[in-house]
């Protein structure tokens, strides 16, 4: 057992003190937000650059026009549109608007933007919103609608579900939203984590057979217990890395919000404006309030365990695959690439079906394949939040527990082998023939 | 008594038997030669003495025990193929290996200090392996091997790649462990070394044991009872009539070998008598290399 804690803290430390493992665990979420930062920057801040707008107006929608709206700069044109045209090559303004005469019984309008530089995405955006409100309210005014009476036309429709006979199951109608985002990232994580440790684990057995060192390590401890030593290793560092990366998310975005909040508020854009009408909006309101509610309704006790549960035995189930694969095959590349496909395929179709679960998580594909071993690390996890019926859960977990034993073995016999074996194709024929070697 | 016992040993691949039936024994405290071809099976039979591996059939007893859990902290492993970890360090290296072979850390670094000092590598101790010369990786693994003081050690030719001034360096350091004790056993192509120094061996050839002893007896059991004399005067031709066969004349000296119904003393008389002057006269005996060659052939066939 000592000799297994050694190969685990090898395996551990030479990892955790690597370069590699440095820059990607304290620089890859660095710089997530900084990419993060700068895009989100320059989305708010769009352009700075003033641009002078003279607007002709033959509809009559400038009464009491405030002449800035961000980087724009209106005037109201004090000339016909073709004095204006002609005064364009002088270049004192950017572009002409021209508001053509308007009809209360109009669907469409089309404002003309008369210049040889196009508008920005966000420009012309607030040009239009600018006046679709403007028309409107000509609109309401031209028909005599009561302003009070319109605001009543529009309704908020909520669906809430009630339950009949589990009365003590608190549902409202963000229960499904939010159970899919938390399984659909739980999911996804997991899926991740096996696939990027277990390749690690892959990589690690191949380079001890490639460089022989293999040879005079288990002339002192049994293959089983290096294997199972560098999978646990590996699996620590990857455990140790996501620590970090939340704990640095974390820190980051506490320091870096409220600065992005600030600096997004200051100036009066469009898309912040959006955002400051929903918070205004009451329903926005209400919905924050419910998915706060959810999230602290969620069944946490059963959900972090029993995520913790699939990400060790899904971890455990393909790193030995991986571990045998290493094992298997030589310095060719190519025939590794093909091995890892096959491998990685159950895992694959356990995220794809995991993310229609996200949608359906009672269906029968989704029940079936979170409990079917091989799909069931990435699904199950997935369909924790939508309280999965019970014996589901236990089938699954007997069913992972009993198959990732059998895997571990199965895997241990073919590494036992392959790994002292050089200059053998390693066929999935010859991988079965190495199960069934005696010692 | 017996470090290393096998009887009857079998070890079965897919479709060919590498080790078939083998049975010996070694005696402690003995340089141990293990020869043969490549495929003779040499690297199967260690890689089941060390325990990477288990024979299908027979018995291999350590001191008089049937192989188990303990043994590989006792036995000192120098394969063929080296390897070490590239990007490790070479103090890092060394405890750990030492660790997986039972030792406390501090008895580990201690035990690697008297080595490193021996080697004059203690300033290694934080380099990369990939930082150091094949022949100074070679080194490494050497310590790898002795530094738990095994009962056996097994090395696999543990010359190659090495220097001549390095060749010395562990030459002497296995004598010295022999010395003190260690039982080795030393597995090579190289016949000249065996000869320098194997005292027992044992010659396999396709899975089975064609020859197995000690050297000199070996020898001896293979001399072909020629002598080489040196001499002044003239050679007596008639000496081919009274049984003696001159294999090759090399003006003043030759090599002469004595037929059935005499011996060397015979030959000597009989030349002193003709009145030459004996310069030299020295007793030709077969080379392990000749006998090597000839075993393996002969059961080739």
């Amino acid at each position: 057992m000592s000799k297994i804690n050694l190969i685990i803290g090898r395996e551990y430390w030479t990892r955790v003190k690597s370069k590699t493992f440095l820059l990607t665990t304290f620089l890859a979420p660095i710089a997530i937000v900084v990419v993060y930062g700068v895009l989100i920057f320059l989305m708010t801040r769009g352009s700075d650059d003033e641009k002078k707008l003279v607007i002709v107006d033959h509809a009559g929608l400038t009464q009491d026009l405030k002449l800035n709206k961000g980087n724009l700069v209106f005037s109201i044109a004090e000339v016909e549109l073709d004095e204006l045209l002609e005064q364009y090559k002088d270049k004192a303004f950017d572009g002409i608007i021209e508001l053509p005469p308007l009809d209360s019984a109009q669907k469409s309008y089309n404002i003309i933007y008369h210049s040889d530089d196009q508008l920005a995405l966000d420009e012309s955006e607030t040009i239009k919103s600018i006046f679709r409100k403007r028309i409107r309210n000509f609109k309401v005014r031209a028909f005599g609608i009561d302003q009070e009476q319109l605001k009543l036309i529009d309704t908020d429709i909520g669906l809430e579900p009630q339950t009949i006979l589990e009365k003590d199951k608190k549902i409202s109608s963000m229960t499904s939203v939010v159970s899919a985002v938390i399984g659909g990232v739980l999911g996804f994580m997991l899926f991740m984590v096996i696939l990027i440790f277990g390749q690690q684990v892959m990589r690690g057995v191949n380079e001890e057979k490639l460089n022989r060192i293999v040879e005079v390590i288990i002339s002192s401890v049994k293959p089983f217990e290096l294997m199972l030593g560098k999978v646990i290793g590996v699996g620590l560092v990857g455990i140790t890395q996501f620590v970090i990366w939340f704990l640095l998310l974390f820190i980051i975005s506490a320091i870096a919000m409220p600065f992005l909040g600030l600096e997004s508020n200051a100036g009066e854009l469009m898309s912040n404006e959006v955002t400051q009408e929903i918070m205004k909006d009451q329903g926005f309101q209400d919905t924050m309030m419910k998915i706060m509610t959810e999230l602290g309704g969620m069944n946490w006790a059963m959900i972090i365990p029993l995520s913790l549960f699939y990400f060790i035995i899904g971890y455990l189930l393909y790193a030995s695959l991986f571990a045998a694969l290493g094992a298997a095959v030589g310095d060719d590349v190519n025939e590794a690439q093909s091995l890892v496909m096959i491998v990685t395929l159950p895992l694959m179709a356990g995220l794809y079906i995991g993310m229609a679960a996200v949608q359906a998580p009672n269906s029968t594909l989704a029940i079936w394949s979170s409990i079917f071993p091989l799909t069931a690390p990435v699904v199950m996890p997935i369909r924790l939040p939508n309280d999965p019926a019970l014996w589901q859960i236990g089938l699954s977990i007997v069913s992972c527990l009993l198959f990732s034993l059998f895997m571990v073995w199965l895997a241990a016999r073919i590494y036992r082998v392959g790994i002292l074996m050089y200059g053998k194709k390693a066929s999935f024929k010859e991988l079965g023939k190495w199960v069934f070697y005696k010692g | 008594m017996s470090i290393l016992s096998l009887q009857n040993v079998v070890k079965r691949y897919d479709n060919h038997v590498a080790v078939d039936n083998v049975s010996f024994e070694m005696r402690k405290g003995r340089i141990f030669g293990l020869l043969g071809p490549n495929g003779a099976g040499k690297t199967s039979l260690i890689r089941m003495i060390t325990s990477i591996t288990r024979a299908d059939q027979g018995q291999i007893l350590i001191d008089g025990e049937p192989l188990n859990d303990h043994h590989p902290t006792q036995i000192g492993y120098l394969p063929e193929e080296r390897g070490l970890y590239k990007k490790m360090k070479v103090g890092d290296q060394l405890l750990y290996l030492a660790q997986l072979k039972g030792l406390s850390a501090k008895d580990a670094r201690t035990k690697l200090n008297y080595w490193l000092e021996k080697f004059e590598i203690t300033d290694w101790w934080g380099k990369k392996i990939e930082e150091l010369s094949k022949g100074m990786q070679q080194k490494v693994q050497f310590i790898t091997t002795v530094v738990h003081e095994p009962k056996l050690m097994i090395l696999d030719e543990p010359f190659s790649g090495l220097d001549p001034l390095n060749t010395n360096l562990i030459k002497d350091e296995i004598y010295n462990l022999n010395k003190q004790g260690t039982s080795i056993i030393f597995s090579t192509h190289r016949m000249e070394q065996v000869e320098e120094i194997c005292q027992d061996i044992v010659l396999m050839n396709q899975g089975k044991i064609v020859l197995d002893g000690e050297v000199s007896a070996i020898k001896d059991s293979y001399k072909e009872h020629k002598f080489e004399i040196t001499f002044d005067g003239t050679f007596p031709e008639d000496i081919r009539e009274e049984g003696f066969k001159i294999i090759e004349d090399n003006d003043k000296s030759m090599i002469i070998q004595v037929q059935e119904g005499h011996n060397s003393n015979d030959l000597l008389l009989s030349l002193i008598n003709k009145g030459i002057e004996i310069k030299a006269y020295k007793e030709i005996l077969p080379s392990l290399n000749e006998i090597f060659i000839k075993k393996v052939e002969e059961s080739n066939e």
